[in-house]
């Protein structure tokens, strides 16, 4: 692999070998000494152009345990408010001899803008707009598979805000390919145009999306689609699609709740679900100790073999 | 000074002509169309063999970018890609810094075409002061500097209530107004058509209803004032369908489409090409087909171009952050010959005519553009039907280089042409 930029333009071979390749690498946590050698001297910068303190510092964990090394840019420390294009500052940072990059960006399609420019360094994907989250998909997928020991035809719900999220796709793509059945579940202002060619099931209505499922995913409602007039309310977005207690009710008994976070508790998950009561499974903390496994995985992918084996 | 075109075949839908015949030209105009082989001894010969020979091809929408702009294209430059293309005429939309709203900049635009031009160049005037859709222009001045209509493409207008007096006044002066279509509460910050590969790239869209209801909005008003209501740049099925039954209802209305609309679909956005971005978006199959469908048929008067340049570093950003607009001048009748006259859905005359004679009727442009009828300006292209080529975005005469086309292939390109009887060869 070069580059990660989405799931779904990696193949499912792929993402088998990251997940088995995390799932082995997990281990290396639970240690009481966190460190191997296997990056030594190799660089990794974060590029964030919006604010992330979960996934920057979970890249940095996964960067540092594997002894790489890790530079952090800001996107108020870099040269954007000089003025400098992007195109320039990842020109600077190849100069600069970063074996990687991990990006994140508002704008949709950046991290393939790059993988076009650099043709040495290799461009991770930290969420760029609302297209994909790759390693974030990637850890949903390491995590639904530690419970449920695979990812065939799992019935994973995933709802909320879908039209806005990259989260959403990425495990639409990842789950998918893998061969789990996906059913994307919001307010028709919150579901993407064309969402029905998506190879999922598209729902409307939060009983029938939960109906029997397996997982849910439930993503974060930006209290900013309110002010933009794509709902009424928060009141009324939670009770018609808040993750409670009572609507999971008609999942499976054995349910596993995600949650990519932030969470806004009380409005699309209740504080008893996230907080695992009742007996329900949430893998809320599992997923962020994950995520650092999963990133651990895909650093080594893109900078564990030597140069000189390079084609 | 005479010059004879000789051995080609002369296509001019303004005279239900194609035959292989000669043309004579003398002092700048057209002199006459000969039989083959007429021997005019003291003119200078030029052989066409195996060419044909059409009026000058016109593109009544182009941005030349000056003033204001010439970083990305200038009159020279822009001029210079219309004649590589075949055009001998152009006119040129007003978002220009300072916007083309006052008399002072329509006299620039020609003094400089004087200066620089190798292709004839009218300037549309804004319909609002610096294109703000706010206060109307001075149009009667514009109009006697030079400016053969009226427009705020780029920039169209929102109000309902400034599009009505703007329709009024243009329909006291006799002027047409050319509009963009697009309800922008409907598109606010979109960058792509709205619709599956927006989907996919999670690309904010625009949808097609948003041109659509503009249209039917901006039909109503024509109907209303007796403007003639000019339809800039159809994307839709929708339009189609709408400028349709306003003709059918006796509506001053027309309308015309770029190369791009009906040869190109949004996933040329795909891995986020910037050089496929460009208002109104490319859309889907269906509406290309309506397009065609359109141009066919006759609902959709003309083919325009649309060329936008943008310099290389400012496409070379982040889709969102890219400008909107695209090439058109060089690749317009490639396109349109493989596209829309190899696959039959145009005759050669009917394209022809599509880019000459209708445009010209359309903006009432100056008695002999768009015909090669004697005593006419001699402004001539000359085609090759048979050559197969690759658009290359690196051999153009434009100052900039975003085109969706680098590295389509194509058959037929501009040979030369004749402006006001000066032959240009680039």
């Amino acid at each position: 692999m070069k580059h990660l930029l989405t799931l779904r333009e990696t193949s499912k071979t792929d993402i088998d070998y990251l997940l088995d390749t995390a799932g082995t690498l997990r281990e290396i946590l639970e240690r009481p000494v966190k460190k191997v050698p296997t990056l030594r001297g190799r660089a990794m910068i974060t590029l964030f152009y919006e604010n992330s303190t979960r996934t920057r510092t979970s890249f940095e964990m996964a960067a540092k345990i594997m002894s790489a090394e890790a530079i952090n840019i800001a996107v108020s420390q870099s040269s954007v408010s000089k003025g400098e294009s992007l195109k320039d500052s990842l020109l600077t940072l190849q100069a600069l001899k970063a074996d990687c990059i991990v990006m994140r960006h508002s704008s949709s399609g950046t991290p393939e803008f790059a993988a076009q420019i650099l043709k040495h360094t290799s461009i991770i994907n930290a969420g760029d707009g609302r297209h994909e989250h790759p390693t974030q998909g990637l850890l949903d997928m390491l995590t639904i598979r530690q419970t449920k020991g695979q990812l065939e035809d799992l019935e994973v719900a995933i709802v909320g805000d879908i039209a806005h999220s990259r989260v959403a796709r990425s495990n639409i793509w990842g789950l998918t390919k893998m061969g789990a059945k996906v059913r994307l579940v919001g307010p028709r202002t919150l579901l993407p145009p064309d969402a029905d060619r998506l190879p999922v099931q598209v729902y409307d209505n939060l009983a029938q999306g939960l109906d029997g499922v397996d997982v849910v995913n439930v993503l974060r409602l930006q209290t900013e689609r309110m002010e933009k007039g794509l709902l009424p309310s928060l009141r009324e977005y939670s009770r018609l699609f808040g993750i409670s207690q009572q609507s999971l009710k008609l999942a499976q008994p054995d349910v596993m709740v995600l949650h990519p976070g932030p969470m806004n508790r009380g409005v699309e998950i209740s504080a008893d679900v996230a907080d695992g009561k009742f007996g329900i499974h949430s893998a809320i903390e599992e997923q962020v100790t994950n995520g650092i496994a999963v990133r651990m995985a895909v650093l080594y992918a893109l900078m564990g073999v030597s140069s000189d084996t390079e084609a | 000074m005479k010059t004879l075109l000789f051995g080609g075949r002369i296509v001019d839908p303004s005279q239900h002509i194609d035959r292989d015949a000669d043309l004579l030209i003398e002092d700048g105009k057209i002199s006459a169309i000969l039989e083959p082989g007429t021997a005019i001894a003291d003119a200078e010969q030029i052989d066409v063999t195996g060419k044909v020979v059409v009026p000058g091809l016109i593109d009544i929408h182009v941005h030349l970018r000056e003033p204001g702009f010439e970083y990305k294209e200038d009159i020279e430059s822009g001029t210079r890609a219309a004649a590589a293309g075949g055009f001998t005429r152009v006119c040129c939309m007003p978002n220009t810094n300072p916007a083309i709203d006052t008399a002072a900049t329509v006299r620039f635009i020609l003094e400089r075409t004087e200066q620089v031009g190798v292709a004839h160049v009218h300037p549309i005037g804004a319909a609002t002061r610096a294109m703000q859709g706010d206060q109307l222009t001075e149009m009667a001045e514009l109009k006697s500097a030079g400016a053969i209509a009226i427009s705020d493409d780029a920039f169209p207008l929102q109000s309902a209530e400034t599009t009505r007096r703007a329709m009024e006044y243009c329909a006291m002066l006799n002027l047409p107004l050319l509009t963009h279509n697009e309800d922008k509460a409907l598109t606010q910050k979109g960058a792509m058509n709205e619709g599956y590969t927006a989907t996919l790239l999670g690309i904010p869209g625009m949808p097609r209803v948003a041109e659509d209801i503009a249209v039917a909005r901006n039909i109503m008003l024509a109907k209303l004032t007796g403007c003639h209501l000019h339809l800039l740049h159809i994307s839709t099925a929708g339009t189609v369908e709408l400028l349709r039954r306003a003709k059918a209802e006796g509506i001053k209305v027309t309308g015309e489409a770029c190369q791009h609309h009906w040869a190109l679909t949004d996933e040329a956005c795909m891995k986020f090409q910037t050089d496929a971005k460009m208002n109104p978006p490319l859309r889907t199959q269906e509406d290309c087909e309506a397009i065609k469908q359109g141009l066919q048929d006759g609902t959709i008067d003309c083919i325009v171009t649309d060329h936008a340049p943008h310099a290389e570093y400012e496409k070379e950003v982040e889709f969102d952050a890219a400008p909107f607009g695209i090439l058109g001048l060089e690749t317009s009748f490639p396109i349109t010959y493989t596209t829309l006259v190899k696959t039959g859905v145009l005759t050669l005359s009917e394209a022809i005519a599509k880019m000459t004679s209708e445009p010209a009727k359309i903006l009432s442009l100056p008695e002999g553009a768009g015909t090669l009828c004697p005593g006419a300006i001699a402004d001539v292209a000359v085609l090759d039907l048979d050559t197969i080529w690759t658009i290359d975005r690196n051999t153009v005469q434009s100052k900039s280089k975003n085109t969706p086309f680098h590295g389509t292939e194509v058959q037929g390109r501009a040979v030369f042409t004749v402006v006001a009887g000066r032959v240009i060869r680039l």
